[in-house]
């Protein structure tokens, strides 16, 4: 059987050269970046050229990343760091509704600690719009942190304008760029933000290893307390192979960046374009132009995710949903209902995620399996059934 | 994706008695698309027996299951008979739900219940359609 993964947003495989690099810090070359000796020089030499490699793919200086142990664990960093390190100008916050569940939940426990939140909302497209942004920083605000791009929808967000605007009002601007570091280009001070989150196994590099920066002079409080390490910042013996991998994934996105984007957004405009018109009642999430490359999502009107899922698996095709049956919390995407939708569409999302080995006849192959299944998920179903009653009566 | 037994695999792939009955004896619809399932049941009632049971099921891969299930385990019955299946024993037959899916996905027997009590309702009533 045809196998076709279709999941990149969840993870991206390792990338050959990137393991490569990576097995000399799983075999000979164990030392430890903090020892004076000859093991603990090469760790570390090899630790700061991946700091070097990841600085440039976002025109950073390598000074100012930190490695972190996921995105999850950069964006915990930065929500509560720099609001904690700012607590005594003021103890407001602004996030939007779509943000990741690691910087909406780490905002959602400054509010524990007595700081307060604004939740900005997005439009139909999954769209922060910057004069929200601007009505909600108050004279205490410390932090603003609004993602990149969405994961789930693919919607790219006005990043400058919004960081901007924090600028004006001298509030620190974090973005979550999980999606995009590696993916897309990405400048740190052109973009004019404080802050950036960002993840290995989103470009080919591991699972397990991340980088947070924060831009000279931002003050942020430390994550884990102990030894020196990343400044003192986030203590805890580095996890050197995972990091090279890291610094490897990062060199080779940024050189191949535009032929990568190139193909992934052939890939993903085919498969917006011709899943609709082959599939009938089946809207597009998220920005039609301003989205992700390689990011196509859907909602399947009338049928649940999970079902799609799964019967997808047992063709070879591997997707991801956002319906309530496939969290395991069982709620439907924070995404997709603040973005307006319904519960009972919602539960139809289908999002597919393009990689660097897909090609043009997956494609033909995920619309040759899909419409079947689809089919055959309606004909079970009593929404459609009230549809196509409905329409026919009327 | 949830861990689902073999059983509910085989039921969600090929699932039984899928549709509608027309001019059913009985319908009993349950949950909301917020929770994330819904399910209707139709049957069609013989000498106090369920001679036939159909379904049609929005949700996940364990809804699909637990409604082919429940069809399977009514059809045949008496009312009576039919009336005692519980989620428990329908999750039993399924060799097991994944605990989170228990409530939410297992809403069959409630459904057949339903579609029963609309049969006796209207009976009661006279036999009026």
């Amino acid at each position: 059987m045809r196998k076709v993964y279709l999941d990149n947003a969840a993870t991206t495989p390792l990338l050959p050269e990137v393991r490569e690099a990576m097995l000399p810090f799983l075999g000979e070359d164990f030392g430890n970046p903090s020892c004076l000796h000859s093991w603990g020089d090469v760790a570390r030499e090899a630790m700061e050229d991946a700091r070097n490699q990841v600085a440039q793919l976002i025109a950073a200086d390598a000074e100012e990343i930190i490695f972190t142990a996921s995105g999850t664990e950069s964006n915990n960093f930065a929500v509560k760091g720099l609001a904690l390190a700012q607590q005594n100008k003021g103890k407001h916050v602004v996030v939007s509704a779509i943000e990741h569940f690691s910087v909406l939940h780490s905002a959602k426990t400054l509010e524990k600690w007595g700081f307060e939140l604004s939740l900005i909302p997005v439009d139909k497209y999954g769209m922060v719009s910057p004069d929200d942004v601007r009505k909600n920083l108050r004279k205490d605000t410390v932090l603003v942190s609004i993602m990149h791009a969405n994961g789930e929808v693919g919607t790219i967000e006005p990043i400058k304008e919004i960081a901007k605007i924090a600028k004006e009002k001298g509030v620190v601007f974090h973005t979550d760029a999980v999606a995009v570091a590696g993916t897309a280009p990405v400048d740190v001070k052109e973009l004019g933000i404080d802050a950036l989150s960002l993840a290995g196994n989103q470009f080919y590099g591991p699972k397990g290893v991340g980088a947070l920066w924060v831009r000279k002079g931002v003050r942020i409080i430390p994550f884990l307390d102990g030894g020196v390490q990343e400044g003192g910042r986030r203590a805890g013996t580095e996890n050197v192979p995972a990091i090279v991998g890291l610094g490897k994934a990062a060199e080779l996105a940024k050189a191949n960046m535009a032929s990568r984007t190139e193909h992934l957004t052939r890939l993903r405009n085919r498969l917006l374009t011709e899943l609709p018109s082959k599939i009938k009642h089946v809207v597009v999430t998220g920005h039609p132009q301003d989205r992700l490359p390689g990011h196509a999502s859907f909602c399947v009107e009338f049928i649940e995710g999970e079902a799609m899922l799964m019967l997808l698996n047992s063709q070879g095709v591997a997707v991801t949903s956002g319906s309530a049956c496939t969290s395991r919390a069982l709620k439907a995407s924070h995404v997709l209902i603040a973005m307006g939708l319904s519960h009972a569409l919602a539960q139809g999302s289908l999002l597919f995620s393009f990689g660097l080995d897909n090609t043009s006849q997956d494609i033909d192959y995920v619309l040759e399996v899909l419409a079947p299944v689809v089919d055959r998920l309606r004909q079970m179903s009593p929404l459609y059934a009230k549809f196509t009653k409905t329409s026919k009566g009327g | 994706m949830p861990v689902y037994s073999e059983k509910v695999m085989e039921h969600f792939m090929n699932p039984r008695n899928v549709g509608e009955i027309e001019n059913p004896d009985g319908v009993g619809e349950v949950g909301n698309p917020v929770c994330g399932d819904m399910m209707t049941f139709y049957i069609k009632v013989k000498d106090n027996r369920l001679e036939d049971v159909k379904f049609k099921t929005f949700g996940c891969g364990a809804a699909i299951a637990v409604s082919s299930m429940v069809s399977e385990m009514a059809k045949g019955k008496t009312l009576d008979e039919a009336m005692k299946i519980t989620p428990r024993a329908v999750a039993d037959e399924l060799k097991g739900l994944p605990k989170q899916k228990f409530h939410c996905s297992n809403l069959g027997a409630q459904a057949l219940n339903k579609a029963i009590k609309d049969y006796l309702d209207k009976k009661k009533g006279g036999g009026k359609k």
